[in-house]
C-alpha cells in the first residue's frame, strides 16, 4: 500500500501531497532545508543534484540543478516564509518551461514522534497542473483495482 | 465532456462513491444525498454518458451501477507523477533514517 496520498482534484489548480515520515519534524523540517542534505533525496535517482543557491529566509532564492547522462534539468524559486519547523512558502518554476511559476505551501505537522507533511502546489492555471502532472516521467502501467479504489478515496476526500 | 470536468462535479463524485459500494436504485440516491430526483438523474446522465456507469432495468426500477474503465485513463495521468514523489520520498525515509542514528550515536558517546 502506498504511503503517499496524491489528491489532484478534477478541474482545479491544486495538487496535494501527504506523506508520514517516521523521524520528529524538527529533522524533516532540517532535511527540507538543509543544502547539504537536498542532493541526497530531491532529485530522481538518475541524476545528481547540484544545489546552486539555497537561501532559506524571506524573499532568498533557491536554484538545483539536476544532470543526468546529457541532459540537464534546472529548477527554482523564492521563498516566501519559513517557519521552522512548521512550515515552508515558496514559489517553483522549471526553468525548461520559464513563466509556469507554481505556489508551495508544505507543513510539517507532528503525532508521537512522527511527522505528517503536507504539500500544497497551486498552479496558474488548470493547465498548468495537468502539464506538471504528466512532463517528462516515466509511465506507471499498474492498473489494479487497489490503485482504482484508492483513487476513488482520493476523490472522495477531496 | 472529458472525465476531468465530469468528475469536477462533487456531487457526481458522490455518486460513484456511493456505487462503489454496490449498485443502486435512483430513490437510495436522492434519500442518501438528500437532493431532488431530478437533479440526482441529470448527473446520472452525465455520467452514463461518460460510461462511468451503467445501467439495469429490474421490473419497473433502474439499478444504477459503476463501470470504473474510463477511471483507468485518469489513474493513468496521475501514476507517473505519484512514482516520482514515492521515489523521493522513499530516499528522505531513508536519509530520516541515517540522520536518527547519526544522532543516536553522537548521544551515546557524550
Amino acid at each position: 500500500m502506498s504511503k503517499l496520498t496524491v489528491v489532484a482534484e478534477p478541474g482545479t489548480h491544486e495538487v496535494r501531497m501527504i506523506r508520514e515520515f517516521d523521524a520528529p519534524r524538527e529533522l524533516v523540517f532540517k532535511a527540507f532545508t538543509d543544502p547539504q542534505l537536498i542532493p541526497r533525496w530531491w532529485g530522481a535517482e538518475a541524476y545528481e543534484t547540484v544545489v546552486d543557491k539555497m537561501e532559506v529566509h524571506k524573499g532568498g532564492m533557491w536554484r538545483f540543478i539536476q544532470s543526468g547522462d546529457d541532459e540537464q534539468y534546472i529548477f527554482n524559486g523564492v521563498f516566501h516564509q519559513i517557519n521552522a519547523p512548521e512550515s515552508i512558502v515558496q514559489t517553483f518554476e522549471f526553468e525548461g518551461m520559464p513563466g509556469h511559476i507554481l505556489l508551495e505551501t508544505i507543513t510539517f505537522e507532528e503525532r508521537d514522534g512522527k511527522t505528517i507533511m503536507t504539500d500544497s502546489s497551486v498552479f496558474q492555471t488548470v493547465e498548468d497542473r495537468e502539464g506538471m502532472l504528466q512532463s517528462g516521467m516515466e509511465q506507471g502501467t499498474d492498473e489494479s483495482m487497489n490503485r482504482l479504489e484508492e483513487l476513488l478515496k482520493t476523490l472522495e476526500r477531496a | 465532456m472529458n472525465i476531468f470536468e465530469v468528475l469536477a462535479e462533487p456531487t457526481r463524485r458522490q455518486i460513484l462513491d456511493l456505487l462503489r459500494e454496490h449498485s443502486r436504485m435512483v430513490g437510495d440516491l436522492v434519500d442518501i444525498l438528500d437532493i431532488t430526483q431530478p437533479n440526482v438523474s441529470k448527473h446520472l446522465k452525465v455520467l452514463r454518458e461518460a460510461g462511468l456507469v451503467t445501467v439495469r432495468r429490474e421490473a419497473q426500477w433502474r439499478r444504477y451501477e459503476l463501470n470504473p474503465e474510463p477511471l483507468a485513463e485518469l489513474e493513468d495521468w496521475l501514476a507517473p507523477y505519484r512514482e516520482h514523489m514515492e521515489a523521493r520520498f522513499n530516499r528522505l525515509d531513508k536519509l530520516l533514517d541515517e540522520l536518527q542514528q547519526d544522532n543516536d550515536e553522537e548521544n551515546n558517546n557524550e
